[in-house]
C-alpha cells in the first residue's frame, strides 16, 4: 500500500487524545439484562480502570446499530439513562456495523477538538429482542423498491462477495476456514467469549450450509452486549496513569449506495479509511509498523478481506500470511488476538470491545493471557459496515 | 479528579445473565411483546419511476453520463461520479452475467428455506463493466452455476407485469 | 473559528409525491455547493448526515447517503439526531484538523410515513410506556404544556398568540406550506385534540432537506467575504423518562449555556439579535425562549402579547414562520432554523429582511418523547 507522507497544518489539533480505561459485558446470544443495564455494566468496569467516577465524565458518544434490533426508534435517548449520557452533551453516531470502530473515533474529535477532556464512548446492542430472529430487522436494510421484493436474507451479500473475492484470487474455502479455526480457539481466553472452541478446518467445510458458500460455522453469531471506551486530554492523562495509550490516526469512508455496481472482490472503503488514517500517524508501510490487528471479521473471509484493505497483506495474500501462521497470536502479525467476531461474539456496534478496546489492552500490555508474544509499539483496529460499504479505522499506539 | 484506580488483571471480567431459549419459553424471566404497526410509502422517484415503468414494457432501462461515460444501472437522476445530472437514458439488454452468486438456504427470517434458491450478482449487457442487479436464478442446478455465465431475464407475462422488480420471474442461462 | 461558507435547501412542502428522498437531498445539496462554490468531490473532507432511521423506514439509513451529497468513498458518516448536532459534529471535526470543509445534511420525508403517531410511539419504553392507553402520543406534549402552564399561570390565548404570530409571519415565507392569516379567535376556536392542546398549536408534518457547507478559518476566507460564522454550539440531554423529566426544558437550558460559554455571550437577552426556536407544539417556544434566557420567567408571555417577539418588534422570534408555519421538518427541523438564522445575517431573507442583525441563534429539540436538543449560535 502507498501511503504518501503529509507535512503541514492538515491534522493540526487542539490536543492529543489519550485512552485510560475500558470495559465491556460478556457476550451471549440473549442476556437479561436491558440495554440500558448492559452500558451500565460495560461503563462501570471502564470507570474502574481508568479510576474516575461518572462526574469526571463531560460527553458521551453513544455508538448502536439499527434500532430495529431492539424495537424502539431514537434507542440512543432510550439508552441514555444507563449510557451515563443524562445531564450531559450526548450523542450518537452510527455507521452501521462499521460504529464499532466509528464511535471511539467520534470520541476522538470530542477531545482533540478541546470540546472535551474526558469523553466517555458507549457502545450498546441488544439483538435477542428482534424476533423471530436479528435477522427480521436486517429485512430491512435492503432497497425497499429494488431488493425487497426478493425475499434477500442480510447473508446474501456476504456470500455474494465472499464467491466473488475466492474467484478472483483462486481461494480455497479451507483457507478461510482456517480464520475460523484460529479466532475461536483465540477466544478460550477471552472471559466474555460466546462461541469460544477448539475447532478444525473439517467442521467449518462441513457445517450447516446458509447461503453457499458461507457455512454456519464461517459466521459470528448474534449477539447481546455492551463495551465502553474513556478517552482523556494529555493533561488528564498525566494525572491518572503513566502509560496512556494514545489515538495516532482516524479514518472513515462509506462506498456507494449501488453496491452491485461495484466489483467486490477488493474492498477499497477500508482502503481509503485506512489511507487516511496511516496519513495521520505518519505510517508509511502499515505491515512493516503495525505491530497486532484487529480487523472486523464478523465472517472469517472478511478478516483476510479487511487484511488487505488494511494494506497488512498484498491482494490475495491475507490467506497465504494466515496459512503460515503469520497471524497467529504468536506470529509476526497478530490478528485478532481477541478472538474477534467469529470467537467472542457480534453484538454489531458492542463490538468496540473486541477491537478498540482489545487494541488498548494490548498497547498497555494488560490483556493477560490474550497479550501476543512480540513486543507492541502500534496497532490497528478496523469495522466495517453498511451494504459492504463503509470502512473505519483506528491506529493507536503507546507512545505519543 | 477522583484518581482511585482499579488493577483488572486480565480485563475485562465478564459480567452479565445469559438466558436460553428454554428461560423465554418457559416464562422464566419476564418480557413484554409488542407488536408495532409502522408503515411507510416510500416515493420511487423520478429516475426509479421510469426504471420501474420500463420493466411494466418489458425493458430495461440505464442511464448514462457523457463526462465518465459509464452506463449505468439500476438508473439514477446525477451520476455519483461526477456530481452532475445524467445525460439520457439507454435501452440495454435483458441479457447478462453472473458476476457472483450464492446458494441461499434461508429466508429473510433466518427460517430454512424448502428449496434452496440461487441469488446472483448480474451485470447486464450494454451497462458499462460490472453495473450489476441482483436478482435470482432458475432453471439451472446450483452445482452448475459459474462466474462468468450468461443469463437471460424471464419475464412474467405482459398482463402479470405491475412495475416491479419481481416482474422479471427470474434469470436463467444462455442456451449453447 | 468555523464558518458557514454555503447553504441550500429543497422545499418546504406538505408532501412532494414526485421526488424521492434522494433526490430531494440531491437538489439541497447542489445548491449548497453551488452557493458555496465548491465541488464536493473534490473539496469536501467529511460529510454528516443526520437522520433517524425509523423516521426513514430503514434498518440502516446510512447506507443510502452517499451518492447523492457527492460522498462516494469520501468520510461520511451519520448521527442520529438534529441537524444542529451535525452542525456541532462538523464543528468539532474542523477543530479536530480532521476536516478543512465539511458538509452538514438532514432531510424530512415525513409524507412517506404512513402511521406517523406509532413511529414517535414505537421511541417509547416499550416495558414501562409504550402500551399504556390508546391515545396519540401528543398526549405527552399536553401533559406537559399543562403543567407548563399552571407554573407559569399562563391562560390559553397566551399559548394561542404563538400560533397567530408564526403562522402571520409565514405569509412572507415562500417556503412555507402552512402560512395562514390567523387571528386569536380562529386560534382559539379550534378544536382541542389534547386538552388543553388545540389543533392549530400542532405543527403538521412537511418534507423538505437542508445542506451547509461549512470550513475553517482560512478556507472560509478563502472561498468568501462575507462568512457567517458558527460562534457557539451546544447540546445536552436531560433524561428519558417521562416520569424524572423536569417538564421546562432543561435541555435547552444546559444546551444554551454551553454554546452561549463558547460564543462569549453573557447577557443573551441584550446580545442576541433574533432567534428561530422550536415551535413544534405552540407553548415549546415559550418555554424554549425562557430557557435560552432570552426573557424572564413569567416574562415570556406578557411580552409576547406586547409584541416583542413580532418580526418588528425587539426581538424577532421565527421571523421564518417557524414550525407553525413551515411544518414539523423531523430531523431537519434546526436545519430550517439555521438555514433562517444564516440567511437573515446575509440579508438573504427577501420580504422578510430583519434590519441590523448580528448574532442569531437557532434552536431545536429532538421532539417526542425525548428531553434532548441542541443550540447553535451564528454571527457575523
Amino acid at each position: 500500500m502507498e501511503v504518501e507522507k503529509i507535512s503541514g497544518l492538515k491534522f493540526h489539533k487542539k490536543q492529543d487524545v489519550a485512552i485510560v480505561g475500558a470495559g465491556m459485558t460478556t457476550f451471549k446470544r440473549r442476556l437479561n439484562e436491558t440495554g440500558r443495564e448492559l452500558s451500565y455494566l460495560a461503563i462501570k468496569q471502564a470507570l474502574e480502570e481508568a479510576g474516575i467516577t461518572i462526574d469526571d465524565v463531560e460527553m458521551v458518544v453513544m455508538g448502536s446499530a439499527p434500532d430495529t434490533f431492539d424495537g424502539l426508534h431514537m434507542k440512543s435517548e432510550y439508552l441514555l439513562d444507563g449510557s451515563g449520557g443524562s445531564d450531559r452533551p450526548y450523542m450518537r453516531v452510527f455507521v452501521g456495523g462499521g460504529t464499532g470502530v466509528f464511535a471511539p473515533i467520534a470520541g476522538y474529535w470530542h477531545v482533540a477538538s478541546g470540546l472535551a477532556d474526558v469523553c466517555l464512548v458507549i457502545t450498546e446492542e441488544k439483538m435477542s429482542s428482534s424476533y423471530p430472529h436479528p435477522q427480521s430487522a436486517f429485512k430491512y436494510i435492503w432497497d425497499p423498491i429494488l431488493d425487497r421484493p426478493l425475499s434477500p436474507n442480510l447473508i446474501w451479500i456476504f456470500a455474494l462477495e465472499m464467491r466473488r473475492y475466492m474467484h478472483v484470487h483462486n481461494i480455497k474455502h479451507e483457507d478461510i476456514a482456517l480464520v475460523s479455526v484460529k479466532n475461536k480457539a483465540n477466544a478460550l481466553d477471552h472471559p466474555c467469549a460466546q462461541v469460544a472452541e477448539k475447532i478444525t478446518v473439517e467442521d467449518v467445510l462441513n457445517s450447516e450450509p446458509m447461503a453457499l458458500p458461507v457455512r454456519r460455522l464461517d459466521v459470528s453469531p448474534p449477539s447481546d452486549g455492551a463495551a465502553a471506551l474513556i478517552m482523556v486530554a494529555p493533561h488528564i492523562a498525566r494525572q491518572l496513569t503513566d502509560n496512556p495509550v494514545w489515538v495516532t490516526g482516524v479514518g472513515w469512508a462509506l462506498d456507494t449506495t449501488w453496491w452491485t455496481n461495484r466489483d467486490l472482490y477488493f474492498p477499497r472503503y477500508v482502503a481509503e479509511a485506512a489511507k487516511m488514517a496511516y496519513r495521520m500517524a505518519h505510517i508509511t508501510d502499515p505491515r512493516k509498523e503495525i505491530d497486532v490487528a484487529e480487523p472486523y471479521d464478523p465472517f472469517d473471509y472478511k478478516e483476510l478481506h479487511h487484511m488487505e484493505g488494511l494494506g497488512l497483506a498484498k491482494k490475495g495474500e491475507a490467506p497465504i500470511l494466515t496459512r503460515e501462521g503469520v497471524t497467529q497470536r504468536d506470529g509476526d502479525l497478530p490478528t485478532c488476538p481477541s478472538g474477534g467476531l467469529l470467537g467472542v461474539g457480534n453484538p454489531i456496534a458492542a463490538t468496540m470491545g473486541v477491537k478498540a478496546c482489545e487494541i488498548y489492552w494490548q498497547l498497555a500490555y494488560r490483556a493477560g493471557k490474550r497479550q501476543v508474544a512480540k513486543e507492541v509499539t502500534t496497532g490497528v483496529c478496523q469495522a466495517w459496515g453498511d451494504l459492504m460499504q463503509v470502512g473505519t479505522v483506528m491506529v493507536m499506539s503507546n507512545k505519543r | 479528579m477522583a484518581v482511585g484506580k482499579k488493577d483488572i488483571e486480565c480485563p475485562p471480567y465478564a459480567e452479565g445473565t445469559p438466558l436460553s431459549d428454554e428461560d423465554i419459553k418457559e416464562g422464566k424471566v419476564t418480557y413484554v411483546e409488542d407488536h408495532p404497526d409502522i408503515r411507510y410509502s416510500w416515493t420511487a422517484g423520478q429516475a426509479i419511476s421510469k426504471f420501474l415503468n420500463g420493466l411494466k414494457e418489458g425493458k430495461i432501462l440505464g442511464v448514462k453520463c457523457n463526462k465518465c461515460g459509464r452506463v449505468m444501472v439500476p438508473p439514477r437522476m446525477f451520476c455519483e461520479l461526477c456530481y452532475k445530472p445524467i445525460d439520457g437514458w439507454v435501452e440495454l439488454k435483458d441479457t447478462g452475467t453472473v458476476e457472483t452468486f450464492s446458494i441461499s438456504y434461508i429466508d429473510p427470517d433466518a427460517k430454512p428455506l424448502p428449496e434452496p434458491v440461487i441469488v446472483a450478482v448480474i451485470s447486464i449487457d450494454g451497462a458499462s463493466p460490472h453495473m450489476g442487479i441482483m436478482h435470482i436464478l432458475d432453471e439451472v442446478k446450483p452445482e452448475d452455476v459459474y462466474i462468468g455465465m450468461k443469463v437471460k431475464a424471464v419475464w412474467k407475462g405482459e398482463e402479470e407485469r405491475e412495475g416491479a422488480i419481481t416482474d422479471i420471474k427470474y434469470w436463467k442461462p444462455v442456451e449453447g | 473559528m468555523v464558518a458557514i461558507v454555503g447553504v441550500g435547501y429543497s422545499g418546504f412542502n406538505s408532501t412532494t409525491p414526485d421526488l424521492s428522498w434522494k433526490e430531494i437531498m440531491y437538489e439541497a445539496a447542489l445548491r449548497a455547493y453551488t452557493d458555496a462554490g465548491i465541488n464536493p468531490r473534490r473539496d469536501v473532507d467529511s460529510f454528516v448526515t443526520c437522520a433517524e432511521d425509523i423516521y426513514e423506514g430503514f434498518a440502516i439509513f446510512d447506507e443510502f447517503v452517499p451518492d447523492q451529497l457527492g460522498a462516494v468513498v469520501k468520510p461520511t458518516c451519520t448521527v442520529c439526531a438534529d441537524f444542529l448536532y451535525g452542525v456541532a459534529t462538523a464543528y468539532m471535526q474542523i477543530k479536530s484538523g480532521l476536516a478543512d470543509i465539511a458538509v452538514v445534511e438532514s432531510h424530512s420525508k415525513a409524507s412517506d410515513i404512513q402511521t406517523f403517531g406509532n413511529v414517535v410511539k414505537f421511541a417509547m419504553d416499550p416495558i414501562w410506556l409504550r402500551n399504556i392507553g390508546n391515545a396519540h402520543p401528543y398526549y405527552l406534549a399536553a401533559l406537559e404544556m399543562f403543567q407548563y402552564m399552571a407554573q407559569r399561570c399562563l391562560s390559553e390565548e397566551d399559548v394561542a398568540r404563538v400560533v397567530v404570530k408564526n403562522k402571520n409571519n409565514a405569509l412572507l415565507n415562500p417556503s412555507a406550506p402552512y402560512a395562514a392569516n390567523v387571528t386569536i379567535d380562529d386560534v382559539m376556536a379550534s378544536p382541542k385534540l389534547f386538552d388543553p392542546m388545540k389543533k392549530m398549536e400542532i405543527a403538521p408534518l412537511a418534507d423538505g432537506c437542508v445542506v451547509f457547507v461549512l470550513a475553517s478559518d482560512e478556507v472560509a476566507r478563502e472561498l468568501t467575504d462575507s462568512p457567517v460564522w458558527v460562534k457557539g454550539v451546544g447540546w445536552w440531554s436531560e433524561t428519558y423518562g417521562y416520569d424524572t423529566a423536569s417538564f421546562s426544558a432543561m435541555y435547552t437550558y444546559k444546551a444554551a449555556k454551553m454554546a452561549y460559554r463558547m460564543a462569549g455571550i453573557e447577557n443573551p437577552a441584550k446580545e442576541v439579535d433574533f432567534a428561530e426556536v422550536d415551535d413544534r407544539f405552540a407553548f415549546k417556544e415559550l418555554q424554549h425562549l425562557e430557557t435560552l434566557q432570552l426573557a424572564g420567567k413569567f416574562e415570556v408571555a406578557r411580552l409576547m402579547a406586547e409584541g416583542y417577539f413580532d418580526k418588528d418588534g425587539s426581538l424577532p422570534v421565527n421571523v421564518s414562520g417557524g414550525n407553525l408555519g413551515v411544518g414539523n421538518l423531523l430531523e431537519c427541523t434546526g436545519g430550517q432554523k439555521a438555514l433562517e438564522v444564516v440567511l437573515q445575517l446575509r440579508g438573504e431573507a427577501g420580504r422578510r429582511q430583519l434590519s441590523d442583525v448580528e448574532i442569531g441563534v437557532a434552536q431545536a429539540w429532538r421532539y417526542l418523547p425525548t428531553h434532548s436538543g441542541a443550540v447553535a449560535v451564528f454571527g457575523v
